[in-house]
């Protein structure tokens, strides 16, 4: 089952390698020109790098269906991360195994290419059955709250993450330069890229504040300038990836860029409300998976319809 | 046989269970002991504490690791007894014993043969996520083998992946955090005021998340 990627698809994940070494080279390069920093952070920072991006290749490389398990894998840490960081009721727990039982049919949905239940089945169907199954249990204190909470979650983890997995099973005919693969590379590496890109502009020329109350950090340069380093990247990496034509590739580029700061921003707000910095401590130097998928869980759904309605 | 049916429990559906279904945030690892004799103390609300403690080892160090529980609730049913003793691996005690028995005496044995002891201080699962108080007896265990560490180990969260009284596992990241290991060679009183200071500590290393 080596028949997943087109040569452009192969070629541009060969690609992310060769910048993962440069990444790694600056690194050691750092090390040795200031001994007396400490380089723990960004050290453990890259090698997670190293991980996921193994992971995620080899899944890619070896299969279609390994490919959508992986997806699927990576909603369940999402969905199992946000359940426990926010406050459940007791009583909900049969209602929370529910939750997680709409990963797999939600990949099913993909897997099987059907595109009306997929579209449908969480923003309709959970929206009306789960808390269907709470009233049941009978519980109304905090109804309100642990209904909402829970569909908000699910719409972000498993709905919108799942966007990227209905890529891979668009029809090939219409996209013979990257396949379906070839697109997932492209929404992942230019949101994972927009992240590092606003994280470097904002290090190097970051000035003014642009969205304090939420995430002190981040400025008007880091925001403005790492979006214009994707567009152009999106309009050079298109041709070869994506069937974009045109204006249609910057634009992309454009929308990716800001979708990924406003799901980076969504996730920053969550955790401020609920008072923690990390969602976690599964990955080394990156916090939590929530903290990495953070802009995919907006930038998905959004260059998703973007496409099908220009070509599918 | 028993020994391969073991083995095959934990690296095949025990470690994935922890490790995979719920995932830990593993605080302190370079605390655990490396091999035995030992004692780990840790709070207990969950039938999946002991899986997530013995998977916290290597599997090598897995013919050690006993896991202590009362005979009572282990060995009477027939089958349940047969997997608490042959594939977790426990060493029952009786909680009440009679004719001036003495309960720990197991436990001392075990430790004389270098295993690593599981021990739940609390005695029983108790309400989720609530700390009880912890009994003496590992005060006295620890006083008759002081030089054997006693490692306290906080368990959060899996009182709310499988409580007492739903047999349904509900997925959660799970925190463990180890604490630093002591010894018996005090007072009972003074060793359970600093085992349960220690876990309170290790309590509050937890994010305290603000009220809505």
């Amino acid at each position: 089952m080596f028949n997943a990627l087109t040569p452009n698809a192969a070629a541009f994940l060969g690609g992310i390698f060769v910048i993962l070494l440069i990444a790694s080279g600056i690194v050691f390069a750092l090390k040795r020109a200031h001994p007396n920093n400490d380089y723990t952070e960004l050290t453990s920072r890259v090698n997670s790098w190293w991980v996921m991006a193994g992971v995620f290749a080899a899944a890619m490389a070896l299969s279609p269906t390994l490919s959508l398990i992986f997806l699927g894998l990576v909603s369940f840490l999402a969905l199992k991360e946000y359940l426990s960081l926010i406050p459940t009721r007791r009583a909900d727990r049969r209602v929370l195994f529910w939750a997680y039982l709409t990963i797999p049919a939600q990949f099913y949905w993909v897997a099987s290419g059907w595109y009306g239940m997929f579209i449908i089945f969480i923003p309709v169907y959970l929206f009306m059955f789960l808390p269907m199954r709470m009233v049941l249990i009978g519980d109304t204190a905090g109804f309100l709250r642990a209904a909402g909470s829970l569909h908000w979650g699910l719409m972000l983890t498993v709905f919108n993450l799942s966007h990227m997995a209905f890529l891979l099973v668009l029809p090939k005919e219409i996209n013979p330069a990257g396949g379906g693969a070839g697109l997932v590379l492209f929404l992942m590496f230019l949101t994972q890229f927009n992240d590092v890109a606003q994280y470097v502009w904002g290090k190097t020329l970051g000035k003014h504040k642009i969205i304090p109350k939420v995430s002190p950090k981040k400025t008007w340069e880091g925001f403005l300038g790492g979006i214009l380093t994707t567009t152009l990247a999106a309009w050079a990496l298109a041709p070869y990836l994506t069937p974009l034509v045109g204006w249609e590739a910057p634009l992309a580029g454009l929308l990716i860029g800001l979708a990924g700061f406003v799901g980076d921003v969504n996730i920053s707000a969550l955790k401020r409300d609920l008072g923690i910095k990390d969602s976690g401590s599964l990955i080394p130097g990156h916090g939590g998976i929530l903290d990495r998928v953070d802009s995919l869980t907006f930038t998905a759904p959004l260059f998703f319809h973007f496409l099908y309605y220009l070509h599918y | 046989m028993a020994q391969f049916l073991r083995l095959a429990f934990f690296a095949l559906i025990a470690r994935p269970i922890a490790l995979i279904v719920l995932g830990l945030n593993l605080r302190h690892r370079e605390r655990l002991p490396l091999n035995g004799p030992a004692i780990i103390a840790a709070n207990h609300n969950s039938h999946l504490d002991t899986l997530v403690l013995l998977s916290l080892f290597p599997l090598r160090l897995l013919p050690k690791l006993r896991p202590v529980a009362a005979a009572d609730y282990f060995t009477v049913n027939p089958l349940l007894a047969w997997f608490s003793l042959n594939v977790i691996g426990i060493l029952p005690i009786k909680r009440e014993a009679k004719g001036g028995a003495d309960p720990l005496k197991p436990c001392e044995m075990a430790l004389e043969r270098g295993e690593i002891l599981v021990l739940f201080p609390e005695g029983s699962r108790g309400e989720p996520e609530v700390m009880g108080r912890f009994k003496r007896g590992i005060a006295v265990l620890a006083a008759r083998r002081p030089q054997v560490p006693v490692t306290p180990i906080f368990l959060h969260g899996l009182g709310k992946a499988l409580p007492k009284d739903d047999p349904i596992l509900v997925p959660f990241f799970c925190d463990v955090f180890v604490g630093e290991a002591m010894h018996g060679d005090t007072e009972q009183t003074v060793f359970m005021t600093e085992l349960t200071a220690r876990m309170q500590a290790l309590a509050g290393e937890l994010p305290q998340p603000k009220e809505l």
